[in-house]
């Protein structure tokens, strides 16, 4: 019996230094993490300390970084005392939630999204607009009884217009066309394709849409399902991408292989990403609007509903900064500006 | 003296020692209640509540009612399918399909409830068929035989296309205002939601099984060697079905969970949910190669990595930094005890050499 003890006594010294041990690590993570950021979170309320949120579909994403920067400049120029981003790394449906949670237990303000489901992330927008928060979304929008205004790009006609006739032009206004898309999902994509369908359908008769295919706005499965359009459609003259990562990666993809300049590629890009591609002929034109733009509305419509300037009503105006006024249309939809069409000779006066 | 000489004589005695005296220092298990305090899996609950503790402190307005509500709602999909998945890895399988049948789950539901039917019987149905495909997984690798890694690599991809081509790339948000209520809804003011009413008695019966039955004692004996389970009279390949169709069920609740705590029935539902899952119960304590593990290290080891990942989200930290804590932990509770073992081994060594007569 004596000799049990002395042992267990041993053991256990050993079993407390490993807990020991196994504690300190994560206190030390917790701890190391949470200290950067203690200074960082304003109060909520008071004129002058309001808070702004930015949660877009996912982080690391070329053109949400455009968006964001537009955003923080625009926080900062309307007086948000701080702004943060947070976001989820995929931009699957429900993983937006846990944030909209965090930011409604951190008293944040404003909170300005881009819902990667309408629907999911609807009843906690919910949650935090009971406590108090002001709901903004912008690039893509939730089911608008659970937000305050949208910041639209554009007229979602315009944008799905613009690209049906950069195509027809391209291809000489016949031959079969695919679409790649974001996720088989997202709003905008959607409801852009949905207009691009009937424009075709009613305006170029000789265009035959052959397939829509999905690169869930990830690179390597954009790039892919590219590569897997020209191989079961021989004959495909030509390519609408109407998101950034898909237009950029089969870009790259046509590029490099026998296609080059024989099959059209359009769509919605950055002109950072499409440069080198508008240079060597492997695009000839594109679209977007300024996405920067999109973020720094944002911000102000945020700043005018913490305000109480503007409730989000139809025809509530308020001051953007540096782009003037700003109107809510029908269903608390601001409209940005007009797309702008990018070829190699105006290309290089864009840094975005 | 020549060397061949001292070997011999070390041999001799080895051989004349008095074989009555025990080993002095040989190591024995625990008992009582220093077994239950210093346990494996008492480590996970003391890391928990350091974590919590550390959280309360260190990160603002961590330390409220709503914090519980939200943490819980966020772990509840994970806590429930690592019931199960702890079973099936203890076993020595394990099934990496359970994401893709929660989210056929969700698609189904979202079909059959835009169809018409009425919303009891959706739900049923939502579990039939989460039962009936883990009955397929428990069918190819319990009575075909084949490897479990290799089926549910299969299933999940299976599944999850079998989802996209039920529900295609829409969404099912329309589901009956009170039921979704219901499942974000909370008891009272102390922040828990009411359906961790369901999940705490899920995860009863999981720990009752696994711990107080001949059933589960058997799983046990299974992961450490099939074989000699048969032996004894375990019924190997009845056991292992049982085990992935409860999977299958258990997955299918949490797809239902799912759907409804979102309102939203899309094929993409809890998609990536299975690695998830399998790092929380390998962090709880589970050997990955089978016999070993428990129902409550598991369960501290979803809440720990729960409540990490929310305290550091609401202390704004980046997702990239969150999933490299993730990460590191993982890697840490895995390491931890292979390292401790090894020490252990050399100690023991050290005793048993100092312990055998000299020559």
């Amino acid at each position: 019996m004596e000799l049990f003890r002395n042992r267990a006594g041993g053991r256990r010294a050993r079993r407390i230094a490993t807990f020991a041990a196994v504690t300190a690590t994560v206190a030390l993570i917790a701890t190391g993490c949470a200290a950067g950021d203690s200074g960082s979170d304003g109060g909520s309320g008071a004129d002058g300390s309001q808070t702004i949120t930015f949660i877009p579909k996912q982080l690391n994403n070329p053109y949400t970084d455009v968006v964001l920067g537009g955003g923080e400049e625009g926080a900062d120029a309307a007086g948000f005392a701080s702004s943060e981003v947070v976001g989820p790394l995929d931009a699957s449906a429900s993983s937006q939630v846990s944030f909209i949670n965090a930011e409604t237990q951190a008293g944040t303000n404003v909170i300005v999204i881009a819902a990667n489901d309408p629907d999911a992330v609807c009843s906690a927008l919910e949650e935090a607009r009971s406590g108090g928060a002001k709901i903004v979304a912008f690039d893509s929008d939730t089911n608008p009884d659970c937000r305050d205004v949208f910041i639209s790009q554009v007229v979602a006609k315009d944008v799905a217009l613009i690209q049906t006739k950069l195509i027809a032009e391209q291809i000489g206004g016949s031959g079969q066309i695919a679409i790649l898309s974001a996720t088989a999902n997202a709003t905008n994509q959607n409801e852009w394709i949905k207009y691009m369908e009937e424009d075709l359908a009613a305006n170029y008769p000789d265009i035959e849409l052959v397939a829509k295919v999905y690169g869930d706005d990830d690179d390597t499965k954009s790039f892919q399902e590219a590569q897997g359009l020209m191989q079961a459609y021989p004959d495909l003259k030509g390519i609408i991408s109407p998101t950034t990562v898909g237009i950029a990666a089969t870009a790259r993809y046509l590029s490099t292989s026998e296609y080059k300049g024989k099959v059209a590629l359009t769509g919605l890009g950055l002109p950072n990403e499409m440069r080198p591609f508008v240079k060597d002929g492997t695009v000839t034109e594109f679209a977007l609007w300024d996405p920067a733009q999109l973020g720094y509305v944002a911000a102000f419509a945020g700043k005018a509903l913490a305000d109480g300037d503007i409730t989000g009503a139809e025809g509530d105006t308020f001051e953007a900064g540096d782009l003037g006024e700003r109107e809510v249309g029908a269903d608390g939809i601001v409209i940005v500006g007009p797309p702008t069409v990018f070829d190699a000779d105006n290309i290089d006066d864009y840094d975005f | 003296m020549s060397e061949t000489n001292t070997k011999e004589s070390t041999a001799t005695s080895v051989l004349s020692a008095d074989t009555t005296k025990t080993l002095r220092d040989e190591p024995r298990g625990r008992t009582g209640w220093s077994r239950i305090l210093l346990g494996r899996d008492a480590i996970m609950i003391y890391a928990l509540i350091a974590t919590i503790v550390v959280a309360m402190i260190s990160v603002p307005r961590f330390a409220s009612p709503v914090t519980t509500g939200f943490l819980l709602l966020d772990v509840i999909p994970v806590l429930l399918i690592a019931m199960p998945m702890t079973l099936i890895i203890i076993t020595g399988e394990i099934d990496l399909s359970v994401a893709s049948i929660a989210g056929l789950t969700s698609a189904s539901i979202g079909v059959l409830w835009q169809a018409g039917f009425d919303i009891g019987l959706v739900l049923v149905l939502g579990v039939v068929i989460g039962l009936v495909a883990g009955a397929f997984n428990g069918f190819l690798v319990a009575v075909i035989g084949l490897p479990s890694l290799a089926v549910t690599i299969g299933t999940l991809a299976l599944f999850r296309g079998l989802a996209l081509v039920v529900i295609g790339d829409n969404a099912v948000a329309n589901f009956p205002p009170e039921l979704t209520g219901f499942f974000t809804s909370k008891l009272g003011a102390t922040g828990i939601p009411t359906v961790m009413i369901g999940v705490v008695i899920i995860v009863l019966a999981f720990g009752v099984v696994l711990h107080f039955t001949p059933f589960g004692r058997g799983l046990y004996a299974l992961g450490y060697s099939p074989e000699a389970a048969r032996f004894v009279g375990i019924h190997v390949a009845r056991s292992k079905f049982w085990l992935y169709v409860a999977s299958g069920g258990v997955s299918a609740l949490a797809g239902i969970f799912w759907t409804l705590r979102y309102s939203s029935a899309r094929s993409d539902n809890a998609s990536g949910l299975e690695l998830a899952v399998i790092a929380a119960v390998l962090l709880g304590g589970v050997s990955i190669f089978g016999g070993k593990g428990s129902i409550p290290g598991v369960v501290a080891g979803v809440l720990l990595i729960g409540t990490i990942n929310y305290a550091l989200r609401l202390g704004r930290v980046s997702d990239v930094v969150l999933i490299i804590v993730t990460g590191t932990l993982l890697i840490a509770s895995v390491i931890t005890p292979s390292i401790a073992d090894a020490i252990r081994r050399r100690r023991h060594d050290q005793r048993l050499r100092r312990s055998l007569p000299q020559a």
